[in-house]
């Protein structure tokens, strides 16, 4: 199953909980020219899970690259990056799964059930931007230190970002 | 006396027991049998990606060399193909074969290196001692086209910075062929002695089930079955004009196992399908210019009104690569994050180090390749836990080799 397949597939599943939805065609040229072709969609968060489902039943098995997470002002994105169909020359689909979770309230299902080798894209997350992943089943940190300071994400822009610890760098002593 | 707990804790690191990384590896021990795998980055979090952000997109083709130190094709590449999907940049063919050959010359280098570290967590010294040794005309070769032994800087945004001229071709050529030589050689220390065999086969097994469900990737999970190669499944620069077919043990011996033998097989073909590949991007390069835009100051300019965003992908030594670039119209990329290969392989390593014996754990620990400068990104931090001391389980390791060579009347 092409791109194209892939998201009637999940067009078909989720219907209006799904939007902005496009295949991005890029040739890369060397002597011949391959055309990949990657997915981009974003989905309400109350529907990622079942979208994660649906595409590991059109593919069992998907593979997830990372999770890149930014915070947009009002909101925080989540890009959940799938692969499908590997392990074929010229086979492979990459979906980009958007999530938008607002600030206030930035929660999002955890889908290590269905993929566990999410656990550590989803504790990043956590520990990264504030994004509280729901059901996750190891919430500990990962790469911050147990003494960094609670309530500060490096990649948040606003006032729970790492703004005060950067800034005072140069003078020394503890942050 | 049922129900009462024998085991006990056991920390290994921060500095990696196998390859001196900085990772500590906590482990639950019944008697001699590893029963929990937990394990704890955060020793050297740099902060990298939140450095690009204040930074061109020029600016941080340099910065993503620093990654890692092997793989500064790697990260380059893959930042790189980032902004040239958002921005419609045209690589030359020419620079496209380029970067293949110095790609796969990094992955020569690094599949040796890590050869030699996999020898000496055995006690092979005298193995270690060969293969860095032959790892050294790969590294003559990358100073020939790059004027540096490790740190390449051969990646540019549409391009490459270098040419390989027709003077360099022949001694690249050169260089295969003594790899092409000395592969038999290595196959027989690695792969056939009993003594190396024992030690690793049916040692550190990650079944094809577990190597898909963490989402492993590179020679680990191929060497589980799971046939994923970047190069092969969307293949970019000159991997498109190659047949390039990822390497698994089934190749190899006809059967996939997932040990530490299974991963250490796997590597050296690897090294062999390397050689093939350069030798035939030199057969077939194609003549032109190396690089898209010349002009620094148009190139800036032109990457200062890039909107939109991108996933650049490439096939580092250890596994996939993965960079994503979103750009807003500014100067600086919005954001930027970077995956690297140990990322994904780390869940890897509770279902290969359950079960194992204390002695085996360097060496399964070392059978992923673990590349920490690379998983740990982000902020300074300094443990100051207690960690137990790396040459004690080296030694035990060096002991159970001995052992077998003892049990097997060698």
């Amino acid at each position: 199953m092409k791109a194209e397949g892939i998201l009637n597939a999940l067009r078909k599943k989720l219907g209006k909980r799904m939007k902005d939805a496009k295949i991005e065609k890029r040739a890369d040229r060397a002597r011949t020219s391959n055309v990949m072709s990657r997915i981009w969609l974003t989905v309400e968060a109350g529907a990622l899970k079942e979208a994660v489902r649906h595409l590991c039943k059109i593919y069992p098995n998907p593979h997830i690259s990372v999770i890149s997470g930014h915070d947009l002002g009002r909101s925080l994105e989540l890009i959940y990056h799938f692969s499908v169909n590997y392990g074929r020359r010229f086979g492979e689909v990459s979906v980009s799964m958007r999530v938008d979770v607002p600030k206030k309230d930035p929660v999002v299902p955890t889908i290590t059930d269905l993929i566990p080798g999410a656990l550590i894209s989803e504790r990043e997350m956590q520990e990264m931007l504030g994004v509280k992943v729901d059901g996750i089943p190891d919430p500990r940190r990962l790469f911050l230190h147990p003494g960094f300071p609670r309530g500060v994400y490096p990649w948040r822009r606003d006032e729970k970002g790492p703004g005060r610890l950067v800034r005072d760098l140069n003078k020394g002593g503890k942050a | 006396m049922s129900g009462e707990d024998f085991s006990f804790e056991f920390s290994v690191g921060p500095l990696h027991p196998a390859l001196k990384e900085p990772v500590r590896l906590d482990m639950k021990i019944e008697g001699e049998m590893v029963t929990g795998v937990d394990f704890e980055l955060s020793q050297a979090h740099r902060g990298i990606e939140w450095m690009g952000s204040r930074r061109n997109p020029v600016q941080i083709v340099g910065l993503a060399e620093k990654v890692c130190g092997i793989c500064n094709i790697c990260h380059s590449t893959a930042f790189c193909r980032a902004v040239e999907s958002i921005g419609g940049i045209e690589v030359p063919p020419r620079a496209q074969y380029i970067r293949t050959i110095t790609a796969e010359l990094e992955r020569i280098h690094s599949h040796m290196l890590w050869a030699g570290i996999a020898a000496h967590e055995l006690g092979f010294d005298s193995a270690m001692h060969y293969t860095w040794r032959a790892r050294e005309k790969v590294l003559d070769v990358i100073e020939l086209i790059t004027g540096n032994r490790i740190s390449k800087a051969m990646i540019a945004i549409g391009g490459v910075k270098r040419d390989i001229t027709k003077e360099q071709a022949p001694k690249i050529m050169e260089a295969m062929e003594f790899y092409r030589g000395c592969f038999g050689r290595l196959k027989r220390i690695m792969l056939t002695d009993p003594v190396m065999k024992t030690r690793t086969r049916d040692v550190g097994i990650l079944t094809r089930k577990d190597a898909l469900e963490t989402c492993a990737v590179g020679p680990t999970a191929r060497a589980s079955g799971v046939a994923k190669d970047v190069r092969q499944d969307e293949p970019y620069a000159a991997y498109q004009d190659l047949d390039v077919r990822a390497v698994t043990p089934k190749d190899i011996n006809g059967e996939i196992r997932g040990d530490v033998y299974d991963r250490i097989a796997v590597r050296l073909y690897e090294v062999a399908q390397s050689a093939d590949i350069i030798e035939q991007c030199l057969k077939g390069m194609p003549e032109g210019k190396i690089v898209h835009e010349e002009s620094m100051p148009k190139l800036l300019a032109d990457l200062k009104k890039l909107s939109g965003e991108g996933i650049g992908r490439h096939e580092a030594p250890r596994g996939e690569v993965f960079h994503y670039v979103k750009m807003t119209g500014e100067e600086s990329p919005f954001s930027w994050k970077i995956k690297a290969p140990t990322y994904s392989n780390l869940l890897s390593w509770v279902p290969m180090l359950m079960g194992a014996q204390i002695a085996d754990i360097p060496i399964i620990a070392a059978s992923i390749d673990p590349c920490m400068s690379c998983a740990n990104r982000a902020v300074a931090a300094d443990g100051g836990r207690k960690a137990l001391d790396k040459e004690a389980l080296h030694r035990l390791s060096v002991r159970k080799t001995l052992e077998v060579r003892r049990r097997l009347g060698l």
